[in-house]
C-alpha cells in the first residue's frame, strides 16, 4: 500500500489508474498451506487457471507456470478441481 | 484451441480481475467475472453494483480491474449501464466510429442489487432495449453486509435476518424467478448459469454478446461464509445445485427456451442441501416434510421447464 | 457581440431552447410538474432532428441522474431536469455524481417538497441538496434561466471545476410565464460551449481506471476536500466566464447582483423571481426617498461570502428572504448571510415567504421594509397578543 497521500496530491475525482495503481498482496492470508503441483501429472487443462479466485494461477501462454504465493490465500479450490490430483496443499514455512 | 485456451490467450497475463482484492478465501465472484469477461473479444467496460465484488477489489487508492470500471451506488447498475451504453450511441453517430470497435457494456451485480433494490433500474434498462449484458452473480443473501436474506434467498435458508431458531425454520418465503422476470420483459437474450459450468457460462456469454439489444445472466454463485461451507468444496456445492435441478440451466434466445444441460438423473434434494450449514436445520428429521416440499417443489418446477423447452415456448 | 433575436417564451421553453442549442449528447428524462415543459419541448426538438443527442425516457429521477453519471463519465455531454420529490429521490446520486466530478447540467424547476404534496414554487427542493457539492445557480426570469443555462455548461465542464451545475428556476413563476427572451443564435452558443472533454473518459480502454471506489478513514476526508476545492473553483471561475458571456451577449451576470445599493440603510436579500418584485418596490421606495436596496443572490453555491461582506459594509440592517424554512434551526439563506456578515455591525434580520407556491406581494415587500412583517411572510395566523 502506498504511504497516505495530502488532499493535493490525490487523483481527480479518485479515479485510480489501473496501470500504475498500488496492488496489495495477499499471500499472507494463507494459514500454514501453499497449494504445489506434481508437473508430471499435469495436464494444462487450466481449471485451476479459471476457478482461482485470485488469479493466482500463472500461466507461460497456455501452459501452466506455477503460482502466485503473493497472492494465493489458501483456498485449496486448485488441489480440489485438479482432475488428475497433481494439486495438493503442502505445510510452508512462514516468517511471522 | 479449447475455449479455456482462448479464454487464457485473451487474458494474457493482465487478467481483467487480478489478484490482490480482499474477497474472502475461495469466494466464487472471481472465476465468474474472469469467465465473462473473458469470453468477449473486443474491449470491455464494467458497471459495479455496491455489493462484495465492488467493494473488496476497489479499496481506495488500490484496485484489482485492469478494464475501465464504474462504480455510483447500489440499486443503479442497469440505470448507470444505460447512460454509458446511450453514451456510445451518441459518440458513434457523432464520431462515425463503427460498433465492434467500441467496448461492450457489462454490469455485475449480487443477487440484492438485482432481484431487491435494484430491480427497476433493471426493468428500466431491458424495456428500453440498451445494448448492454448484466450479470447477476447470485449467491443468494445479502452476503458483503452481512449474511441477511434477499429476494434471492431459497426457502428454509438460514440468514442473519431470517435465522433459523427454535420458533423458525429460516427464510419462509420462496425466492423470486428472477431469470422468468427478465424472460418477461421479451428481451434478445436471457439465461441461467452457474459459477461451476464455466464451460456453459462462457458459450452463454458469447450468445448474450451477440444479442442487439439487453441481455441478462443469471448466474448461481458460491459463498462459503453464507453458506456454510468449506472454501475448498465450492464447485461441488454448485455442481449439486444443477445436478439436483434446483438451479437449471436454460436460455432463452429471441423467446425461444432451450435447455443447455440436462442432468442423467436428478440428484435428490438433499445433495444440495447437506453440505450447507445454512440449511441444516432442515435435515433434522424433523422438518423431513419441508425437505419433501422443497423437493416437490423443484421437481414441479424442472417439469415445468422441461416442457417449455420441448416445445420452445415463445416466452 | 452577437446579435439575439427575442423570443416570446417560458422560463421551461427558454431552458429547453438552450439546451437545443448546446445539444447535448444524452439527456436522460423522467417527468415532474414544473419541470415538464423543457423535457417535453426537448423531446420535440430530438423528434423533429433539431437536437440529435439520445434522449432515454428512464423509469426514475434516481434513474436519470444515475444514467447521466455513466454517461457524462462515459464522455458525453450530459444534460436533464427535475422539481421537487424527483430531486429528494434522486438526492443521493446528486452527491456522488458531484463526488465523481460528472460536470453535468439540471434544470431545476424549484417546487415545494411534499408533504403535503403540492406542485408550485418554492426552494425546499434546492435546500434539501445544499450540501450535496453542486453548484446552483438562480435565475430572476426566464432570460437569465436561458443565459445560466449557456454559461453553466461552460461553467461545469472546466477541468477545475467539473461539478454538476443546478440552473435553479422558480416553479410556474418563471417555468410557465412567458417573457420576451433573447436567444444568442445557435453557432455562438457552440462555440461557447466548445467540445466536451473529461479527464478519463470510460469508453477510452486504452488507460483504464477505477472509477467510484470504496475509501476507509484514511481516505474518505481527502477526496472530500478535493471535492470542495473544486466548489472553490467554481466562485472564481464564475466571474471570468460571465465577462466572457457578457462580451458575446451584452447581459452581464455574476455570482449575485447589488440592485441600489448606494447609501442604504436596509437591504432585502432574495433567491429567484422574488427579486423581481423587490426591485419594484425598492423603485417605487426610493422614489418616496426611501434609502432601501436588493441584493440578488445568484450562486447560492458556491456562495459569494466574500463579496458580500464587500457589498453590505456599513449596510445597517439586512433583511433575508428565505423561500425555505430549516425547521428547528436557522433558514437556509439567512444561514449564509449572517456567517458571511458575522463581525461585521450589520443586523441581520430574516423572514419565510412563499412556501407552496403562496405568491410574495408587492405589499408583502412593503411591509418587510417597514418591519411591519411577521416572521412568516404572508402566512394566515391568528392575531396574536405580541
Amino acid at each position: 500500500m502506498s504511504s497516505l497521500t495530502p488532499w493535493q496530491a490525490l487523483p481527480h475525482a479518485g479515479a485510480v489508474d489501473a496501470e500504475t495503481a498500488a496492488r496489495p498482496e495477499t499471500g499472507g492470508w494463507r494459514t500454514g498451506l501453499k497449494p504445489q503441483v506434481d508437473l508430471s501429472c499435469c495436464v494444462n487443462c487450466l481449471l485451476c487457471w479459471i476457478y482461482c479466485p485470485d488469479s493466482a494461477v500463472k500461466l507461460d501462454g497456455t501452459t501452466f507456470d506455477g503460482f502466485d504465493l503473493a497472492h494465493c490465500k489458501g483456498c485449496e479450490i486448485c488441489a480440489e478441481i485438479c482432475p488428475v490430483d497433481a494439486i495438493a496443499m503442502v505445510p510452508e514455512e512462514r516468517t511471522p | 484451441m479449447s475455449r479455456l485456451k482462448t479464454l487464457a490467450r485473451r487474458e494474457a497475463g493482465l487478467p481483467p480481475l487480478a489478484g490482490g482484492h480482499s474477497l474472502c478465501q475461495g469466494c466464487g465472484i472471481p472465476a465468474v467475472v474472469r469467465t465473462v469477461l473473458g469470453s468477449f473479444d473486443r474491449p470491455v467496460v464494467v458497471v459495479n453494483a455496491t455489493g462484495c465484488l465492488e467493494v473488496a477489489t476497489t479499496r481506495f487508492p488500490t484496485t484489482a480491474w485492469n478494464v475501465p470500471w464504474v462504480h455510483v451506488a447500489f440499486e443503479n447498475a442497469a440505470a448507470v449501464a444505460s447512460g454509458v451504453e446511450a453514451a456510445k450511441r451518441a459518440l458513434r453517430r457523432r464520431n462515425g466510429l463503427p460498433d465492434d470497435q467500441e467496448p461492450a457494456v457489462v454490469v455485475f451485480a449480487g443477487d440484492g442489487g438485482t432481484y431487491d433494490i435494484g430491480l427497476q433500474a433493471l426493468s428500466g434498462a431491458l424495456e428500453r432495449g440498451h445494448r448492454f449484458l448484466f450479470v447477476c452473480y447470485d449467491n443468494e443473501a445479502y452476503m458483503n453486509t452481512g449474511i441477511q436474506r434477499s429476494g434471492a434467498t431459497p426457502f428454509g435458508a438460514s440468514t442473519t435476518t431470517s435465522p433459523s431458531g427454535l420458533e423458525s425454520l429460516g427464510k419462509a418465503q420462496q425466492r423470486k424467478d428472477m431469470t422468468a422476470i427478465a424472460i418477461a420483459h421479451h428481451v434478445p437474450y436471457v439465461g441461467q448459469a452457474a459459477g461451476s459450468h464455466w464451460q456453459d457460462l462462457s458459450e452463454k456469454v458469447e450468445r448474450a454478446a451477440a444479442a442487439d439489444g439487453p441481455a441478462f445472466l443469471n448466474v448461481l454463485t458460491n459463498c462459503p461464509l453464507g453458506w456454510g461451507h468449506e472454501p475448498r468444496i465450492g464447485i461441488h456445492v454448485l455442481d449439486a445445485a444443477v445436478e439436483s435441478c434446483f438451479w437449471p440451466l436454460y436460455e432463452v434466445v429471441d423467446g425461444r427456451f432451450r435447455l443447455t444441460y440436462e442432468p442423467e438423473e436428478m440428484l435428490p434434494i438433499e445433495e444440495w442441501l447437506r453440505p450447507q450449514a445454512r440449511f441444516a436445520h432442515l435435515l433434522r428429521p424433523e422438518n423431513a416434510d419441508l425437505v419433501a416440499e422443497i423437493q416437490r417443489r423443484v421437481g414441479a418446477d424442472w417439469d415445468d421447464l422441461r416442457s417449455r423447452c420441448e416445445e420452445g415456448v415463445p416466452a | 457581440m452577437s446579435t439575439s433575436e427575442l423570443q416570446l417564451l417560458t422560463g421551461g421553453e427558454a431552458v429547453a431552447e438552450a439546451m437545443r442549442q448546446i445539444d447535448p449528447d444524452v439527456v436522460p428524462v423522467y417527468p415532474i410538474t414544473p419541470q415538464t415543459p423543457i423535457i417535453q419541448t426537448f423531446a420535440k426538438f430530438v423528434a423533429d432532428g433539431a437536437a440529435h443527442g439520445e434522449l432515454v425516457d428512464v423509469e426514475s429521477e434516481h434513474s436519470a441522474m444515475s444514467a447521466a453519471i455513466g454517461s457524462a463519465l462515459a464522455g458525453a455531454r450530459t444534460m436533464t431536469a427535475t422539481s421537487s420529490q424527483g430531486l429528494a429521490l434522486m438526492a443521493e446520486v446528486v452527491y456522488i455524481a458531484a463526488a465523481m466530478r460528472a460536470p453535468i447540467v439540471m434544470a431545476l424547476g424549484n417546487r415545494a417538497l411534499s408533504g403535503p404534496i403540492n406542485i408550485h414554487c418554492d426552494h425546499s427542493d434546492s435546500m434539501l441538496i445544499r450540501d450535496s457539492g453542486v453548484v446552483q445557480l438562480f435565475a430572476e426570469n426566464a432570460q437569465e434561466a436561458y443565459d445560466l443555462t449557456v454559461l453553466g455548461t461552460r461553467l461545469a465542464e472546466r477541468l477545475d471545476v467539473m461539478l454538476p451545475v443546478l440552473v435553479c428556476q422558480d416553479g410556474f413563476t418563471i417555468t410557465h410565464s412567458a417573457e420576451p427572451v433573447a436567444l444568442l443564435p445557435d453557432q455562438a452558443v457552440r462555440d461557447f460551449v466548445g467540445d466536451y472533454a473529461i479527464p478519463h473518459p470510460l469508453l477510452e480502454s486504452a488507460h483504464p481506471t477505477t472509477q467510484g471506489p470504496f475509501a476507509m478513514p484514511d481516505y474518505y476526508f481527502e477526496l472530500r476536500r478535493q471535492q470542495i476545492a473544486a466548489l472553490e473553483a467554481a466562485l472564481d471561475a464564475l466571474p471570468e466566464l460571465a465577462l466572457e458571456y457578457a462580451q458575446l451577449s451584452g447581459r452581464a451576470y455574476g455570482p449575485l447582483e447589488p440592485y441600489r445599493l448606494d447609501d442604504a440603510e436596509r437591504v432585502l436579500v432574495a433567491l429567484g423571481s422574488a427579486a423581481g418584485t423587490i426591485k419594484d418596490v425598492v423603485d417605487e421606495l426610493r422614489d418616496e426617498g426611501e434609502h432601501v436596496g436588493l441584493l440578488k443572490i445568484v450562486s447560492f453555491r458556491p456562495f459569494p461570502a466574500g463579496a458580500v461582506v464587500e457589498l453590505l459594509r456599513g449596510v445597517p440592517s439586512v433583511i433575508v428572504l428565505d423561500r425555505a424554512a430549516s425547521p428547528g434551526g436557522a433558514a437556509p439563506l439567512r444561514a449564509e448571510l449572517a456567517s458571511a456578515l458575522s463581525g461585521e455591525p450589520a443586523h441581520v434580520g430574516g423572514h419565510v415567504y412563499g412556501l407552496g407556491g403562496r405568491d410574495l406581494h408587492p405589499e408583502d415587500v412593503r411591509d418587510v421594509f417597514a418591519e411591519r412583517a411577521g416572521d412568516y411572510v404572508g402566512l394566515r395566523s391568528e392575531p396574536c397578543l405580541a
